[in-house]
């Protein structure tokens, strides 16, 4: 072969290459990527049902109930309150009145049913979700105050 | 006082790699006046580089086991009652005191390369310190502008706020600098390439003379990546040893990268072909080193949004790094005609090789694409998503499956072969003896863990692992038995791709037989795991240097005959408010029974709760990984390295 088809082969099976990944990233990205909804969207009806998404927030204080292995508490954005179940043991940070980001979906009665509590990080750190949770929340209620006051 | 001696180090290094980085490269521009002499300026400054990083890197670990709280960083990451051992380890524990041993490191791979290139000609030896002394002097103003570990604090604190509990661990004194050693190892790599590119001459020695530092540079990647692995599975409870987190794939990235160059490297040593692609992957694998140490140390991890009202680091790092790559690539792109490839016909084997090593970059830039598009997305104020792991398992997988089936043909084909036929002649037995295998294993698997004899992804896994190990032994040992000298390298290759296959082979089965329990258990009760039965014995409180810590002790039976007592705990550190859990194991080769420590279920303190955990084979997963240490150490250690190239 001379040096000017060995380029072509070589392009030739890149090409083939990437788009055979491009096939697979394409797909696995589309059933693959979970958004994130704060407790007032789900409240308004934004999140999806039947689809996996992240919820964010604080745990709210004395929300946190026990039965066994199953737990539920309230992640809330200080305006609205979303229900969580999960079935486990909750991680090592996982405390009442602070941030916390489950991943899950609603069931039927529009509980949030967890399958992974989320706590990669230390006890200073708020998960970037769930600071964007309350702080859209806080924006709004800024802004309904604002609207209100003549 | 000690500590301004060594900012004033950091400073005087900063000088001294200037004159590295740049009298050495006009020496090889100007090679027949005058300057020409300024090229053996190189070697004297990299030592002197690394004298004064050194002091420097002293005179803080000092002030972390003196206890100087009055320095910022040492009182933002150590305490009086932490054990000395993590007092030092505490020294890269946050952001700036690991830039600094990122420094370190690259001074120390400079002194390496100063000393152990006698058989190099002086001109290359030139450039590739320039090129490293170009890298330091970037890193070294990131250091002295940005994030500079000796500031003091005034007033000096009484007692420091400790090093975060979850680093304070054995393998977490040792993953920073190995995986470190790793990633400034491919600067090492990239400075090759970049002298050959410089210097025009992109011949079979500068293959050859960079073959070793890649290698080196890999080993220790691989022993980063896997300590890291090693260390999440042990300390973080969650069983878990690969999470598909940004920072993982921050080490990913470059190893999968610089594992393709390595086989790159081979083609262009022996065959003379490939060039612009082994320059490429070179520039590429740095590259992507720079990227994982903007991705952990800019804070865009955490939030885009941080990592933007504070911006002075992230933008420095990737400023650096669109000025290295660009750079590189200008000067590829200049240089690029006048790689010619050797005359001959490409044979099969390089065409295997290529392919591999497509697949690799591809997988590299799949994987690539899932840890930053969240952060694309989020910069461009278009939502916040995240990339599941399911996500990473789907396009990874599928990639490594031709790499795995290529490697045999790859492995076995010589320099001659030129058509697959003959190979594949070879090759079929093989081929049906490791689908056997694949289909025996998971019914025997099934048949002693009561579950299904039947599964597709267990029986693809194992038969490519038996592939990949019979096609390297019955290639290895006639070789390695009959009479006559074999070459390290080529026991090297063999003992790493068997090391692969252990790796697959432990992924496989952990992936798929594993069980995970999480219970309460109230004192004195069984847990029944398959054939396991796990009892709470008790739970006491212990106390611990810096922490007090409630242990219980669970005995694990396999029938009547007692295996282990476990004693996991869950520790509470006195300097935060955060508690951690600390896993036991009880490990054996053909399985790791893992017992963390949940909460107390009632005020007496009589039920608790657990997570039982039985992982098949897991402990192959982490042998793998040293086989394929082993494999490039041996590798690196083949004698016709220190031999003097003909030129």
């Amino acid at each position: 072969m001379k040096p000017r088809h060995q380029r072509l082969l070589f392009i030739g099976i890149g090409l083939l290459a990437l788009s055979a990944a491009a096939y697979f990233v394409l797909n696995a990205f589309q059933s693959n990527l979970v958004f994130f909804f704060t407790p007032s969207q789900i409240e308004s009806g934004e999140a999806p049902k039947g689809h996996v998404f992240r919820v964010g927030g604080m745990v709210k204080e004395g929300s946190l109930q026990r039965q066994g292995m199953q737990v539920s508490f309230v992640v809330t954005d200080t305006r609205h309150d979303a229900l969580v179940v999960y079935e486990g043991l909750l991680p090592d940070l996982f405390k009442e009145g602070r941030g916390v980001v489950a991943q899950g979906q609603l069931n039927a009665n529009g509980q949030f049913v967890a399958s992974e509590v989320l706590a990669k990080h230390d006890e200073n750190y708020m998960p970037p979700e769930a600071k964007q949770a309350l702080d859209d929340a806080a924006a709004k209620k800024l802004a309904g105050k604002l609207a209100n006051s003549p | 006082m000690w500590v301004e001696l060594g900012h004033f180090c950091l400073i005087l290094a900063l000088g001294v790699s200037l004159i590295q980085a740049v009298l050495p490269l006009v020496g090889t521009l100007k090679p027949h006046s005058k300057f020409a002499l300024w090229q053996a300026l190189a070697r004297p400054s990299a030592v002197l580089v690394f004298v004064l990083v050194s002091l420097s890197f002293a005179t803080l670990a000092g002030a972390f086991l003196g206890n100087d709280f009055s320095v910022r960083y040492v009182s933002e990451h150590s305490n009086s009652l932490l054990p000395a051992h993590y007092q030092f380890a505490a020294v890269w524990g946050g952001h700036e005191g690991s830039l600094l041993l990122w420094v370190e490191i690259l001074s120390l791979w400079g002194l390496a390369v100063a000393v152990f290139s006698k058989q190099l000609p002086l001109p290359m030896v030139a450039r590739v310190l320039s090129v490293l002394g170009w890298v330091a002097i970037g890193f070294l103003l990131f250091i002295l502008t940005t994030s500079n570990p000796f500031e003091r604090l005034v007033p000096a604190l009484q007692e420091g706020k400790d090093l975060n509990p979850l680093l304070q661990d054995p393998a977490l004194v040792i993953h920073p600098p190995m995986l470190y050693m790793g990633y400034v190892g491919f600067s090492v790599a990239f400075a090759f390439a970049i002298a050959a590119l410089l210097s025009g001459r992109l011949d079979v020695a500068w293959a050859r003379w960079s073959r070793p530092w890649t290698l080196v540079a890999w080993v220790f990647m691989s022993f980063g990546i896997g300590l890291g692995s090693w260390w999440a599975y042990n300390v973080l409870g969650w069983g878990g040893w690969w999470f598909w987190d940004p920072v993982e794939n921050a080490s990913l990235l470059p190893w999968l990268c610089g594992t393709a160059l390595l086989h790159s490297l081979m083609m262009t040593e022996k065959r003379g072909g490939f060039k612009a692609w082994t320059v490429l992957l070179a520039i590429a694998a740095f590259s992507l080193s720079l990227l994982g140490t903007f991705l952990v140390r800019s804070g865009v991890l955490n939030s885009v949004h941080a990592f933007a009202s504070d911006p002075k680091r992230g933008v420095f790092i990737l400023v650096f790094l669109a000025l290295v790559v660009g750079t590189s690539l200008t000067l590829f792109a200049w240089r690029a005609p006048k790689l010619k490839a050797a005359p001959g016909a490409p044979v099969l084997r390089e065409t295997l090789l290529l392919l591999n090593s497509v697949f690799l970059v591809v997988a590299c830039a799949a994987v690539l694409l899932g840890t930053v598009y969240p952060m694309v997305i989020d910069a461009l104020n278009l939502g916040k998503l995240s990339v599941g792991a399911p996500y990473f398992n789907l396009v990874f997988v599928p990639l490594m499956v031709p790499v795995l089936v290529l490697l045999v043909p790859g492995v076995v084909s010589t320099w001659k072969d030129t058509d697959g036929f003959s190979v594949l002649r070879r090759l079929w037995p093989m081929a049906l003896l490791s689908l056997a295998v694949g289909l025996l294993v998971p019914a025997w698997m099934g048949h002693s863990l009561a579950v299904s004899l039947w599964s597709p992804g267990v029986t693809m896994g194992v038969a490519l692992a038996t592939w990949v190990a019979v096609g390297t032994l019955q290639h290895l040992l006639p070789r390695w038995l009959a009479p006559g000298r074999v070459s390290m390298g080529f026991v090297g290759m063999h003992l790493a791709h068997l090391g692969l296959a252990v790796l697959v082979l432990g992924v496989t089965l952990v992936k798929g037989y594993e069980v995970e329990r999480d219970v309460s258990m109230n004192l004195g009760d069984t847990l029944n795991l398959q054939t396991y039965r796990f009892v709470l014995d008790g739970v006491q409180e212990v106390p611990g240097p810096n922490y007090a810590a409630k242990r219980a002790d669970v005995s694990v039976f396999q029938g009547e005959q007692k295996l282990a007592v476990l004693h996991p705990e869950k520790r509470r550190y006195f300097s935060s408010p955060m508690p951690m859990t600390q896993a036991a194991i009880d490990v054996s080769p053909w399985r790791d029974l893992y017992v963390s420590l949940g909460e107390p279920m009632n005020k007496e303190q009589t039920q608790w709760s657990l997570r039982v955990y039985n992982k098949p084979f897991v402990s192959w997963i982490w042998a793998g990984v040293l086989l394929m240490m082993a494999g490039g150490v041996v590798a690196a250690a083949d004698r016709r390295y220190r031999k003097s190239p003909k030129v």
